[in-house]
């Protein structure tokens, strides 16, 4: 059985992952993060300016904005398109549990965006042909910066297990996405910290630990701290859970 | 082989399906006729475990379809309404992601392939890509993927819809040749198909089994009626009447 079970969502990530290079979303897509992470890097960050060998502040402190437009962008089609088809129809009369395809799906999205972030390997070339950089850094940059799409990506699972329309999935993905990252942007916990009365701002911290945002300052840092993985993990669990309630509406 | 008991179904507070049941053996053929919308569909989603009922039982090859679901799929095939396919893929790749969801790899898989291009006559496009498809082709497809296993149970919604005559005419003969040893139950609106492949025809409407028997014994069941079309258009309503 146990063979079976993983031999269901191999065959599920392999149909998806396969899929993804079929069409040219994905290399549009992948082309956009890589010039945006090398731009924002290069003319917003300031990177070659800085003199500094550290990729937090030039380089991962732009990630989460651009995930927020482009995971949703790959994540989009995972389930509106198998509604829009009515593939999702033949899938669930297919001897396999909803979870293995959720699995399957999800994993496959995962590979194709760290295709996609190590294909930014260049700037650690850079930056460690000009000057000393420190490996912790980047090495938990990159985690954090993974987590935060994964997380984006799930969030955008969920949203596509709702609708069969591939834009509405988009959007309701970034608004979620950028709501998430918001809450917890220091700038504006700050601002609404200060305006509402005191009494209110254990609250706002609390609603502004579960941001994404929160978890991934600590990380990119270069503090990896076991907290804020198994934040993000948790994410990914809720989403995909959603997911499955979602697709489990679809056939009440 | 297929059992179904008191199906009941019921969407918000509309009765789709309402105290239906039947059984079909090995050998047997069952037609499902009635109007559009009179839970044709609804019926059949539930027997393949993708609907789930409001009430009743239904089991498949003797496994019960509500508590091990994944178990009972594995002997049963089934082609939806409008036969979905994956635009991305050709329809080798298609039939192969199908068969490796079956449990089948390499040898057999490449076997079973062949086997569904030859009885679906799909080898001409073999390695086409599953959008350029005709929707003979496409209907085909979908079909070639119900049969990969080589199920025991055979669901069929409208299998000859958008067929041209000579399609229609294989499709029937292939669902008349399979039914001498699997149990198959297929929706139509052709009423001489009825006549043609089945064993056994119900007519449904409104959610619930109107008229239920062998297609000789349902041309008798309206006095003063010869053909199935008559019977079919004096028993059931139609929604064009207020």
């Amino acid at each position: 059985m146990k063979n079976r079970d993983l031999a269901n969502t191999l065959a599920i990530f392999k149909r998806e992952f396969l899929s993804y290079f079929n069409s040219p979303v994905l290399y549009v897509i992948v082309v956009i993060f890589l010039l945006a992470a090398m731009g924002f890097a290069f003319f917003f960050g300031r990177f070659l300016d800085s003199d500094n060998a550290s990729l937090t502040q030039a380089f991962f402190f732009w990630h989460p904005w651009i995930y927020i437009v482009l995971a949703p962008a790959v994540g989009m089609r995972m389930w509106s398109e198998e509604h829009r088809l009515g593939t999702f129809e033949l899938l669930m009369t297919m001897p396999l549990s909803p979870w293995q395809a959720i699995i399957g799906k999800f994993v496959a999205s995962a590979l194709v965006w760290a295709i996609g972030l190590a294909l930014t390997f260049s700037i650690v070339i850079t930056v460690s042909w000009l000057g000393d950089p420190d490996p912790g850094p980047i090495m938990t940059g990159y985690t954090a910066s993974y987590l935060y799409a994964l997380g984006c990506l799930a969030v955008t699972s969920a949203a596509s297990a709702y609708t069969r329309s591939q834009v509405v999935c988009f959007i309701v993905s970034v608004a979620l996405c950028l709501t998430l990252t918001l809450i917890g942007f220091p700038g504006i916990v700050d601002t609404v910290v200060r305006t509402l009365p005191s009494s209110f701002e254990t609250v706002i911290r609390f609603v502004s630990y579960l941001s994404f945002m929160d978890h991934f300052y600590e990380m990119s840092k270069g503090i990896l701290v076991i907290r804020d993985v198994l934040y993000f993990l948790s994410v990914i669990v809720i989403a995909l859970v959603v997911t499955n309630m979602g697709l489990r509406s679809k056939r009440a | 082989m297929i059992q179904v008991q008191n199906l009941r179904k019921v969407f918000g507070s509309k009765v789709a399906v309402d105290d239906v049941s039947f059984t079909v053996e090995k050998g047997q053929v069952l037609g499902f006729l009635g109007p559009n919308g009179a839970g044709k569909s609804t019926s059949m989603r539930m027997v393949t475990g993708y609907f789930r009922p409001t009430a009743g039982s239904i089991k498949v090859g003797g496994i019960d379809m509500l508590e091990e679901p994944e178990l009972a799929k594995r002997s049963l095939g089934y082609l939806p309404e409008n036969a979905p396919l994956y635009s991305d893929m050709t329809v080798a790749s298609f039939l192969g992601f199908c068969a490796e969801m079956r449990g089948l790899n390499g040898a057999a898989k490449a076997k079973a392939i062949d086997r569904v291009l030859d009885l679906c006559f799909l080898h001409k496009v073999r390695n086409q890509s599953v959008d350029t498809l005709s929707k003979g082709y496409r209907h085909r497809t979908c079909f070639a993927q119900s049969i990969i296993h080589d199920p025991e149970v055979l669901i069929l919604d409208e299998p000859t819809d958008g067929l041209d005559p000579n399609q229609k005419h294989e499709i029937r003969n292939l669902i008349k040749h399979m039914g001498e040893t699997k149990a198959i139950i297929f929706s139509t609106h052709i009423l001489e198909e009825v006549e043609a492949a089945c064993t056994r025809a119900m007519i449904i409407d409104r959610g619930k089994v109107i008229a239920d028997g062998t297609p000789a014994q349902l041309k008798k069941l309206v006095p003063g009626c010869n053909t199935l079309d008559e019977v079919f258009r004096s028993i059931t309503r139609s929604d064009l009447e207020k």
